[in-house]
């Protein structure tokens, strides 16, 4: 048999990433305590070359290679952008926070890099064993980040819970695959949407497949009732992990969902809808009345983060370019609060102290007046409050499951919002209504300082000039 | 367009712009700049909205100064804005009413002052925007957008018991809009991806489809009218605001309420708004009737001004809900009138507050013995309050309850009472408040209104009376639009 050499430009982005990790690790081998920091810009420049890579190789065409078990579309090229740029955004956040918890080591950046790779090969995956494989990589660098302070008790029992509950899950994957493999007898994503719709199946065994399949999704996509980990994670996780755990994983989610759900199995589409409409519905309710006891913040973004998926799967419900693009519109958005929301959460945190409860944000209109007002931005926006991006989100979303003729279903999702209106304003009345507990200037690197307001004028200008995001969302799936 | 000049964009994003200004360089430190800053901007928003009164025309029926642009493709979304005869006269008085609220604030507002008037001036701007829009998601932005200020002037600046009366109010009013949101994105499909409101005004409807639509309108608008039985966060939200936002709760943002009835419920669902006006009817006379007796009695100064609006907005609706011009061109009519005098009221309110901290009518007595001209200033808004004939009270009234005459004659009774009830309410607060023996050693203390505050209330005073004795300029910009309505509303879209 001959050794074919296949085409590694489509995948000319991970392989560089791959190479750069390497050296990340080395070189913090090499250098001393004091240039740790050459770990943290050797990660950013990696980032940017990848970008650069993937902006080069950028075609509207779909490009597939390693016989055909990668894929490298337009949608998975904007995605890896977005990825890039958040765990850009979070490396820049975390700077200052993991330097003060003994965690700026190259470990740290080491792991959030192969997370990267472990994302990316999620978004390029055409084959089931691509799928798995990229969210292994994602899933164990995570319970590693989420375990990196090893002295901190809570660290270490959200990791235990976070690794049983994940492995769990990747179980439930994998069985539910193995199932499709049974009924269609192949594991790559088109071969297996071609033999369903052939028809010559076993469609019983193949339900079952999807039911297995579906509630993996829904462990990864912190969809109700296969959320219990993510509060616990995100309360017991050093922040920075926290954030980094609520952000990028989200945008490799929707890719994972594409490839596999709709690439794959996208022939079962009224049987797993049916099934999504169960965990939107009860993500909605559970993160919204739940979050409202919350006094940890992090533990209420949790919630909120649950609640926040349930409208991601209404955009699948929907179907179609309308329902998928709205939902790619809502994850990026979400992205961006989520970003700036930790952001600002890590910004309160000192040395020595964590700015987890929530009135901790008491009076920061008169501690920080700019500050205040990009939390209020970011909450409004999570709120869905025009005229910030959460609101447009929420207006693709309602309007593509509307569309398809769920009026039921938007009149849920509403009602349930304006209760999660609550606890986000209960935030805005804390920093403008209540006076300061601590007097404290809130201090902070430059580069955090124009990133956060980056971050928060991002949140208001992209909801009164939608088009852009929006036109990309759409574009990346009509490809 | 002037010199062609978008107007319609610059009345809205002058303010706003200017808040944003005043928010920036505005500090703690430096008070005054800000206060002459936001004056300045606010004059010159008044300035900039008179064109649209002088260029307009009344005798036609369709909307003017018109800008339509594409603003997201993605949902076929534009940034489209027209006035017509209903809006214009709402958005001069939100021009009219806005340096106003930046001069009673002058010397009271002490704490955050540019944060302060940057949120008014910028709430003026999205109230502008809510009056003038044409494309659905437009409005619902700015509709939505001016809760964000009023409940930061709330809850920054009010009473003692502000954070519960800013949650409700917010709260409270998403409820309302959220519902209406559904059934805008419900007529995006029926209209085949539009989001124009004209379009929708011309789509024909099934009557449960319309029943629903309206319903969900309904709650949006009687929240924010308040109309009874969802009136109950303008009472706490009134108490516990500072005076300018009570003066911009009463006179500006009650009228969103019912300019959304003109501009949504009654031409997209004129069949279910045929059905059930008798409902909204009975709706409107409990609020005149009933809340006009809970007016009655009050012991807080602000809580009764605060039903005495419900009670007035119950008028306005019940001059909807009659279909005819008389009730409509009453109802717009009272819906203006009631911005001056309920913001003057306020205002009387609030010159009382700044010296005594005190709103409790038991409070006072025998103010008159210490500020004449201020009595006399009350006075002249209590009787418009009650509806004296000479007064902008009176005209709307008066309109209202002979157009209820042509429809059913005890209807008319009911809506009647109103004189009576406002007169009592109204005039038995001002015997109490202002009549009598100096009361206390603290209104010994009291000294007259200052400059500031004369020249407030003087030009309050003459707008009232102005439209009491001649309110045929205002009649006359709605005169053409309001028949193009009613003319709309007879043919049926089932």
């Amino acid at each position: 048999m001959d050794f074919l050499t296949p085409d590694f430009t489509p995948a000319y982005p991970e392989i560089f990433l791959l190479v750069m990790v390497c050296v990340v690790m080395l070189t913090d081998l090499i250098v001393g305590e004091r240039r740790r920091y050459l770990a943290f810009f050797l990660a950013q420049l990696t980032l940017i070359g990848c970008a650069i890579l993937t902006l080069t190789t950028f075609s509207s065409e779909t490009n597939r290679t390693f016989s055909g078990m990668f894929i490298d579309d337009a949608m998975s090229d904007i995605l890896k952008l977005m990825v890039y740029a958040t765990v850009a955004a979070v490396l820049i956040y975390s700077r200052i926070y993991i330097a003060a918890r003994g965690m700026f080591r190259g470990e740290f950046f080491s792991l959030a890099l192969f997370a990267t790779l472990g994302m990316m090969v999620m978004i390029s995956a055409s084959h089931f064993m691509t799928l798995y494989l990229g969210l292994e990589l994602l899933s164990l660098s995570l319970y590693a980040m989420v375990a990196l302070q090893r002295d901190s008790t809570v660290a270490t029992e959200a990791a235990m819970k976070f690794f049983v509950l994940g492995a769990l899950a990747s179980g439930f994957l994998l069985y539910g695959m193995s199932m499709v493999y049974g009924a269609t007898g192949s594991l790559h994503t088109s071969k297996v949407a071609e033999i369903i719709q052939s028809g010559a199946i076993d469609r019983a065994v193949l339900i079952i497949g999807l039911v297995f399949i579906v509630a993996g999704i829904g462990f990864k996509l912190y969809a109700a009732p296969f959320h219990m980990w993510a509060p616990d994670v995100y309360q017991g996780a050093p922040t920075a992990v926290t954030l980094f755990v609520g952000s990028a994983p989200n945008l490799a989610g929707f890719g994972f969902v594409m490839r596999l759900l709709i690439d794959g199995l996208g022939e079962l589409v009224t049987d797993w809808q049916g099934m999504l409409v169960i965990l939107a519905v009860a993500s909605m309710v559970i993160g919204n009345l739940v979050a409202i006891a919350q006094t940890n913040i992090k533990r209420m973004l949790a919630y909120s983060t649950i609640s926040h998926m349930g409208f991601v799967l209404f955009g699948f419900i929907a179907a179609g370019e309308n329902g998928y693009s709205s939902s790619l519109f809502y994850v990026a958005a979400y992205v961006l609060m989520t970003l700036g929301a930790f952001g600002i959460i890590m910004m309160l945190s000192r040395e020595g102290f964590e700015s987890e409860n929530i009135s901790d944000f008491k009076g920061l209109n008169q501690r920080n007046p700019w500050l205040a007002l990009i939390m209020m931005f970011l909450m409004l926006s999570m709120a869905g409050i025009p005229p910030m991006i959460g609101f447009y989100a929420k207006l693709a979303v309602l309007q593509a499951v509307l569309g398809v003729g769920y009026i039921w279903l938007t009149v849920v999702a509403v009602m349930l919002s304006l209760i999660g209106a609550f606890y986000y304003l209960r935030i805005v009345k804390l920093m403008y209504f209540d006076a300061p507990e601590i007097d404290k200037p809130i201090s902070s690197g430059m580069d955090i300082k124009v990133l956060i307001s980056i971050n928060g004028l991002a949140v208001i200008m992209l909801g009164i000039f939608p088009q852009t995001l929006m036109g990309l969302s759409l574009y990346a799936i009509q490809q | 367009m002037l010199f062609g000049f978008p107007l319609l964009s610059l009345v809205i994003w002058l303010p706003i712009i200017v808040g944003l200004i005043v928010l920036a360089i505005g500090s703690d430190r430096n008070p005054l700049l800000a206060r002459w800053l936001s004056l300045v901007g606010s004059i010159f928003g008044f300035i900039v909205a008179l064109p649209l009164y002088m260029r307009f025309d009344p005798s036609l029926s369709t909307m003017q100064f018109i800008e339509n642009h594409v603003w997201f493709e993605r949902l076929n979304v534009h940034y489209h804005l027209g006035i017509d005869g209903i809006s214009m006269p709402l958005i001069l008085l939100n021009c009219f009413i806005t340096p106003l609220i930046v001069i009673a604030g002058w010397e009271v507002i002490r704490q955050r002052v540019s944060q302060y008037l940057g949120a008014f001036l910028i709430m003026s701007g999205i109230v502008n925007g809510v009056f003038a829009s044409l494309d659905a998601v437009l409005f619902y932005t700015f509709w939505e957008a001016s809760l964000i200020p009023m409940f930061i002037i709330i809850g920054v600046w009010g009473g003692p018991n502000r954070v519960y009366a800013a949650i409700k109010f917010f709260l409270y009013t998403l409820l309302g809009s959220l519902l209406m949101l559904i059934a805008l994105i419900y007529l995006y499909y029926v209209s085949n991806g539009s989001f124009s409101i004209l379009d929708y005004h011309q789509l024909p409807l099934a009557m449960t489809p319309q029943i629903l639509i309206f319903v969900a309108f309904l709650l949006a608008f009687a929240v924010k009218v308040p109309m009874w039985p969802v009136h109950t966060w303008l009472p706490d939200a009134h108490v516990e605001a500072p005076t300018g936002g009570s003066v911009v709760l009463a006179a500006i943002l009650l009228k969103l309420g019912g300019y959304g009835f003109l501009r949504f419920s009654l031409p997209i669902a004129p069949d279910a708004s045929l059905y059930l006006a008798d409902l909204m009817i009975l709706l409107s006379l409990i609020a005149v009737v009933y809340i006009g007796l809970v007016a009655l009695m009050q012991q807080d100064m602000k809580k009764l001004i605060a039903y005495s609006s419900v009670s007035h907005m119950g008028f306005v609706t019940l001059g909807f809900f009659l279909l005819n011009d008389l009730g409509i061109e009453g109802a717009m009519v009272q819906m203006i009138s009631h911005g001056f005098i309920s913001g003057a009221m306020f205002l009387c309110v609030g010159v009382l507050y700044d010296r005594l901290h005190s709103r409790q009518i038991a409070d006072y007595g025998g103010v008159i013995n210490k500020m004449p001209i201020f009595a006399a200033f009350f006075m002249v808004f209590a009787m418009a309050n009650a509806g004296l004939p000479g007064t902008s009270g009176f005209v709307g009234e008066f309109m209202v309850i002979m157009g209820t005459i042509q429809v059913n004659f005890w209807y008319a009774f009911f809506a009647a009472m109103t004189l009576i009830l406002g007169a009592s309410y109204t005039l038995w607060m001002y015997k109490r408040v202002i009549f009598g023996a100096v009361a206390n050693v603290n209104v010994e203390t009291l000294e007259d209104i200052s400059k500031r505050e004369f020249m407030l209330l003087a030009i309050l005073a003459f707008a009232v009376l102005w439209l009491g004795i001649y309110p045929f300029p205002l009649t006359e910009i709605m005169q053409a639009t309001v028949g193009n309505l009613l003319e709309h509303m007879t043919y049926s879209k089932l």
